[in-house]
């Protein structure tokens, strides 16, 4: 039976049909989506959302070695997270299939960065594998655990932001079980103290050797013959853009494309006049091309900043060809339309927080989920954003050089758990005094509502003891705690100015639900009354979408509105209720 | 520039909540029920807060990229009115434009830092040829269901497209929950009446 599956549904299917026993992640667009997929067979999976990406990978890392088949699925940047396991799991092996599955966003489209996962494999000397469609998703998944046994190696699977987030066709399979056989006592084996480590780093390169043979026989990379005047390397879903864009040419498509395929590599650069290598971000490839001493075009005419797409190689057909480049931008009267960037959402908890801090001239560094937001106008209230706890730890920063404004470090709960104890220990620890601010909303918004140790629930669907954030502040040696409901406007802003007078470090559960995630927060809609309303656009500064104000009118819209009262709180002159 | 491969492009725009989703798994339903290869690509993740949401689908003998080529879409769906404009460079120039009068005011013209375009109607007749200019919400309303809406314009659309009547029926009852299979049903068959 055939399924319209987006890339991440089939990477689920696949870990079903390959025997995957364990499978976990921490959320992140764009590879969320596989583990809340997984959860669909957890009758035969273990599924969980663990607390960050290395304890997901080192979990994995962990039920491999019994001989369990496992998946770890992150974002591209959890990999810099989970980096320290990952550079030994290559030395240290594995017994039961290893895929850690990294989805990259080129074109950043909800990212910080666009760093190119395949490096990481390069490092790491392992194989990365990249599927075009779905159904090579679920393919490649199942060769990538396969080629883990095989070898004994971790494998990654790169996906893309295109990758994960189309839908294709992909013919489903029965499930195949792998039973562990349980772990295996080998010291030698599995503890790289320096004198075990040192055969473990020969063994590495070794393998590396026999996985070169292995990728250029691989029916993962193959060569498509057409004409012989231009060959292209296609890398991934640039492949699909190839064949659109040049039905042409001849194609060397790569699915496996670390370690190199060098054998076909020099077969297809053999066979052909002219050589391109088409591939997102890094010149991974191309840089390969030319060490093994043969000439080709690559980052010369294709982009390394940003995604591909079908335009983007008509304009390198352009370029090759020497014809116009084609042109097709937005419409003149596209520039007359308002920037619709994303929002806050009407009622969430995390608006009041930045109206508040909006009384203070201070130093907000901030972090990453729905509360980024809090960085647009009209809120503008927050400094910085550097990674996911980067907000606690550069608020300590900031202090301990001296910052003569007070300074506030801003998390969600999610992002507290995943990586904000550390820096929070650390403020404890070496006494600094900023104010942090949790917007505990009890969920993982930003990618999608997910659970968390803070949530009460797991990814299997079971009941679990809900993390508090007040119990690990104390551990840390906070003394000054406090929890707050952030909708309770004057409250926040009085709380947060006899923090500003203290010496002492301070924090600020602003607890509140999700209204998207728990409807029940949500209360009906307010009115503005147009008989007292004096215009004076103070509600408009908070930047909620259901304040609607065009040609001199303001008013609520009913279906947007979520009752939460804080422009009720802000309008000096009562008028809304 | 023709679409290549002679595949169908559609290119579907709106706002974050509007139920394209919806929309865009209906009409790749209906392609498939036609023996069609199908690819589609969907925005999730940032954009889905409030930001403009985009989903494309592309159907066929057999299709490649998931991504229409600008100006190779057969059909523009603008679930906003003036959000149509944003995207009407994915329209082929003999395509069909269905636009939604519906306008959702961006927080960005409430706090005074931009302007929402004045004469959409006007901007739109210029733009496109082949418009279909309607209050799809204010349809749904009338059908019992504002959140509909979505429905009424893929009904509109499906007029753009060749793919046989019956299979709409079929896509829609295989798609939404089942306790909103009528509704979806008359609101398609509303959206589609609207287009001679
Ligand atoms: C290392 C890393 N992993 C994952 C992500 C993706 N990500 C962005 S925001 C976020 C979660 C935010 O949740 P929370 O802190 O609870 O804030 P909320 O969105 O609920 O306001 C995640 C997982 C990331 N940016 N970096
Ligand atoms: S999804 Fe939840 S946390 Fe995110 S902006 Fe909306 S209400 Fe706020």
């Amino acid at each position: 039976m055939k399924e319209l599956l987006s890339g991440n549904e089939a990477i689920a299917r696949g870990a079903y049909e390959a025997g995957v026993r364990v499978a976990v992640g921490y959320p992140g667009t764009p590879s969320t989506e596989i583990l809340e997929n997984v959860q669909r067979y957890k009758d035969k999976i273990y599924c969980e959302w663990s607390p960050n990406e290395k304890v997901a990978f080192e979990t994995a890392a962990g039920a491999c070695l019994t001989g369990a088949r496992s998946i770890v699925t992150m974002k591209h940047v959890g990999l810099n997270v989970a980096a320290d396991p990952l550079m030994t799991l290559t030395y240290v092996g594995t017994e039961g299939g290893f895929v850690a599955i990294v989805a990259d966003d080129p074109g950043m489209h909800s990212s910080q960065n666009e760093q190119d996962t395949r490096n990481y494999a390069r490092f790491a000397k392992i194989p990365i594998l990249e599927p075009s469609d779905s159904e090579e998703a679920r393919d490649f998944l199942v060769t990538g655990l396969d080629i883990s046994e095989k070898f004994k190696t971790p494998v990654i699977l790169r996906t893309t932001t295109r990758v994960s987030h189309s839908r294709s066709l992909v013919e489903l399979k029965e499930r195949i079980e792998h039973v562990p056989q349980g772990f295996k006592k080998n010291p030698p084996q599995y503890v790289p103290i320096p004198a075990w480590a040192r055969p473990m780093r020969q063994r590495v390169e070794k393998r590396l050797l026999a996985l070169t043979e292995e990728s250029s026989n691989s029916p993962l990379n193959r060569i498509e013959w057409g004409e012989r005047q231009l060959g292209i390397i296609a890398v991934g879903i640039a492949y699909q853009y190839a064949k659109e864009i040049f039905p042409e040419a001849s194609i060397l498509k790569l699915g496996w494309c670390y370690p190199y395929p060098d054998k076909l590599i020099r077969e297809f650069a053999a066979g052909v006049k002219r050589l391109l290598v088409v591939e997102e971000l890094d010149d991974f490839v191309e840089e390969h091309v030319k060490a093994l001493g043969i000439p080709c075009d690559g980052k010369n005419i294709v982009p390394n900043i940003g995604e591909l797409s079908p335009l983007r190689l008509m304009e390198i057909r352009a370029k090759i060809e020497g014809t116009a480049i084609p042109e097709h931008k937005p419409i003149k009267d596209a520039s007359l339309l308002p920037p619709r960037p994303p929002v806050l959402c009407p009622s969430c908890p995390h608006r009041s927080i930045f109206a508040a801090l909006g009384r203070f001239d201070v130093v907000v560094t901030g972090d990453i989920g729905c509360y980024s937001l809090g960085v647009s106008a009209p809120l503008n209230r927050m400094d910085t954003i550097l990674c996911m706890g980067g907000g606690i730890s550069m608020a300590h920063g900031m202090k301990i050089a001296g910052e003569t404004k007070r300074v506030v470090g801003i998390v969600g709960d999610s992002t507290f758990f995943h990586s904000g104890i550390t820096g929070l220990l650390d403020i404890g620890y070496n006494k600094s005094a900023p104010v942090i601010i949790v917007a505990d909303n009890r969920i993982t918004a930003m990618t999608g509502h997910q659970d968390n140790p803070g949530s009460g629930k797991t990814l299997m669907g079971d009941s679990a003891y809900q993390a508090s954030i007040t119990d690990f502040a104390k551990a840390c040696g906070i003394k000054r705690i406090f929890t707050i409901d952030p909708h309770n406007f004057n409250a926040m802003v009085a709380l947060l100015k006899e923090s500003f007078e203290t010496p002492e470090p301070t924090v600020i559960i602003a607890l509140s639900p999700c209204v998207v995630d728990d409807r029940s927060a949500l209360r009906p809609a307010l009115k503005i009354d147009p008989t007292i309303c004096k215009h004076c656009k103070m509600c408009l500064k908070v930047g909620c979408p259901a304040i609607e104000s065009m040609d001199n009118t303001i008013k609520i819209n009913p279906l947007l509105c979520g009752g939460c009262k804080l422009c009720q709180q802000i309008c000096k002159f009562g008028a809304i209720s | 520039m023709n679409d290549n491969n002679s595949c169908t492009s559609v290119f579907l725009i709106g706002v974050g909540g509007q139920g394209i989703l919806l929309a865009s798994a209906i009409l790749s339903q209906a392609a498939m029920l036609c023996g069609c290869d199908v690819k589609t690509n969907e925005v999730h993740g940032m954009a889905q807060r409030g930001g403009t949401v985009i989903a494309q689908v592309r159907y066929g003998k057999k299709v490649y990229s998931p991504l229409v080529t600008e100006g190779s879409a057969r059909v523009l769906c603008s679930f906003e009115a003036a959000e149509a404009l944003r995207a009407a460079h994915y329209l082929a120039p003999d395509g069909l434009a269905v636009v939604n009068q519906y306008q959702i005011i961006p927080v960005s013209v409430s706090s005074g830092m931009a302007t929402y375009p004045e004469h959409v109607e006007e901007l739109l007749k210029k733009q496109f040829p082949r418009l279909c200019y309607f209050d799809a919400t204010q349809k749904a309303i009338e059908i019992g269901n504002p959140r509909t809406a979505n429905v009424v314009l893929l009904g509109a659309l499906s007029k753009g497209l060749e793919l046989e009547e019956s299979v709409w029926e079929e896509a829609i009852r295989k798609t939404v929950k089942p306790q909103f299979i009528e509704i979806n049903l008359k609101a398609f068959a509303a959206g589609r009446a609207t287009v001679q």
